[in-house]
């Protein structure tokens, strides 16, 4: 039971993580149908921004956590959000009248290109950072067992749910969220209307980004290591996600991040840790085959 | 003599010609609209009608010709050069399709509020006041939602308009891209076949509503239309198309009674017309 406990905290707080990174892949598939796939490497430089932040705070001097914190978030969320819009006025949008496998071929570029970037910029190997959020609390110890919610998972899990608020009424409530929908729907009809469209998908890829660098932060502060091939793997993995729960649907991409996050866990902890990537496939094989619109995805309906 | 329509156009399209590689859709066409006329534009299928639409909402850049147009403040833009979201706010010409192109996964309310969202950008800082409620956003949207509120109630669906816009009638669905196109305050309103499948209650209450919108919002509308009960009864002015080259222009009646007109739409010998 303990072990148990012990596990879905561990599972919620990598879920929430790839949830995040996932909402960047849904957002953009939802406006223009096309997989970012240099989202994760997005994801990846955001890690990396991060890095360079708290190293340059704690050099000047600066350990007050919150703070330092804060500034880096936003740092991170602002450089991040240009390298996200920058991608996609360099490799997508000149692309966007073209056939639809071109943007997906300069996506898998581009995410070349950051990572080469990234290893040749930073080096190859993993660079550390100190913990710098540490302590927890004790929820429940028995036989010696212990069970922890660390401070820092408390952080990822209140900061993705404050976020995914926060984008939920970005997204339902503002004349952006209503522009986006639109364009999502008819991109057409949405220029006559008044919509800058070029700008409202720029907008999405910045938003996408945002999120990313946080998920790259958290990513940072949670592990500690990070090297410039993260985002490929957790690119993956949030991809998977998104398609899980329904690609184009903002909770979902959040309830797929969970579910992968969970079984990725609980697999490594029952059964063996050499196959949890292919656990975590496999369920999204699974899915595909028996709701293949995902878990909260709106069925395709043929127009006629 | 001039036309009524040619003293203050709102538009000028002049010598507008668009080919599409040895296709000519379009050849050489010009006339005016009137600036608070319903101005028709029939022909035959495949006349060109609706790429004239299109060139002049930015969607075809057409290959030759101007379209220049005059706003009552005296303000001109030559809509051949602006791209689609310019013309729809700037030169603020609106246009609905020949099939509905609604946000069908929006609710009705919304689709109106989506035609609204450029003064909304500007009073919500690009999201950023509106998400945080600020004044200067709240009033926007409050006018937004009003304007949006004056047209459900024109249009009679103001029972539904948290529906979503898919759900509703093919009837209600056609006076709703009306509205929606309305909430963008146009000087022009296009409208492609607004009758088309409507029944004869349904396309009577069009005319009123068309006939209403004219007379409120003293804007021009520009009609392309096939059914012609539509057509005559509330037209100022109608030009006619036939393989994209205008064959008549004039009032309703001059056109009914133009033998190349009936000649296009019947069919005769060409030495009959000539």
């Amino acid at each position: 039971m303990e072990y148990f406990v012990q596990q879905l905290i561990n599972g919620l707080t990598l879920g929430a993580i790839y949830g995040l990174i996932a909402i960047g892949y849904t957002m953009v598939y939802g406006i223009i149908g096309m997989i970012n796939f240099a989202h994760g490497d997005i994801f990846m430089v955001g890690a990396f921004i991060a890095l360079i932040m708290f190293i340059a705070l704690l050099s000047i001097g600066l350990t007050f956590v919150p703070l330092a914190l804060l500034i880096v978030l936003l740092v991170s969320m602002a450089f991040t959000a240009v390298w996200g819009w920058t991608v996609e006025r360099v490799a997508y949008r000149p692309l966007r009248e073209s056939f639809r496998l071109a943007p997906l071929i300069t996506a898998i570029g581009m995410s070349i290109v950051l990572q080469n970037f990234v290893q040749i910029a930073q080096g190859a190997r993993v660079k550390p950072l100190q913990p710098l959020i540490t302590g927890g609390f004790t929820v429940m110890e028995k036989d010696g067992f212990v069970v922890n919610l660390s401070y820092m998972q408390i952080l990822i899990i209140v900061l993705t749910v404050v976020l995914m608020c926060i984008f939920t009424l970005i997204i339902s409530r503002t004349s952006l969220g209503r522009a986006q929908r639109a364009c999502e729907q008819d991109r057409v009809m949405a220029a006559l209307s008044g919509v800058n469209v070029d700008r409202t998908i720029s907008l999405t890829f910045i938003m996408g980004a945002a999120l990313a660098a946080v998920a790259g932060v958290m990513y940072l502060l949670y592990y500690g290591v990070i090297d410039f091939y993260i985002g490929f793997i957790a690119g993956i993995k949030a991809f998977t996600a998104a398609v899980l729960g329904g690609i184009g649907s903002l909770p979902g991409a959040m309830l797929g991040g969970m579910i992968i996050g969970l079984i990725e866990v609980f697999w490594s902890a029952y059964f063996t840790i050499e196959y949890k990537d292919v656990a975590a496939f496999s369920m999204l094989a699974l899915v595909l085959i028996f709701l293949p619109s995902g878990l909260l995805g709106r069925p395709e309906v043929e127009k006629v | 003599m001039t036309a009524p329509w040619e003293k203050d156009p709102i538009l000028r399209v002049r010598h507008l010609t668009m080919r599409f590689g040895g296709l000519v859709a379009i050849d050489n066409l010009s006339f005016d609209v009137g600036r608070n006329d319903i101005t028709a534009l029939i022909g035959p299928n495949g006349a060109g009608k609706t790429t004239v639409f299109n060139c002049l909402t930015g969607f075809y850049k057409p290959t030759e010709g101007m379209i220049r147009m005059t706003h009552a403040d005296g303000n001109e833009f030559l809509l051949e050069r602006l791209d689609d979201h310019v013309i729809a706010r700037q030169a603020r010409v609106a246009r609905t399709f020949q099939n509905i192109r609604l946000f069908g996964g929006m609710t009705v309310l919304e689709n109106l509020m989506v035609a609204q969202h450029n003064p909304l950008v500007h009073a919500s800082r690009f999201a950023i006041a509106g998400l945080f409620g600020l004044a200067g956003f709240k009033r926007a949207e409050r006018e937004a939602v009003e304007r949006s509120k004056h047209w459900l109630e024109k249009i009679d669906l103001v029972d539904r308009a948290d529906d979503p816009a898919a759900d509703l009638p093919y009837g209600a669905q056609r006076r709703l891209e009306i509205a929606r196109a309305m909430c963008m305050q146009p000087v022009i309103l296009c409208l492609d076949e607004p009758a088309a499948g409507l029944n004869p209650r349904e396309s009577d209450q069009l005319n009123t509503l068309l006939l209403d919108i004219r007379k409120e919002e003293q804007i021009a509308i520009l009609l392309i239309e096939h059914d012609m009960s539509v057509v005559m009864e509330i037209s100022d002015h109608i030009a006619v198309l036939d393989y994209g080259i205008k064959i008549s222009d004039g009032t309703p009646d001059f056109v009914r009674s133009d033998p190349h007109v009936i000649a296009a739409y019947l069919g005769v010998e060409d030495e009959e017309v000539a």
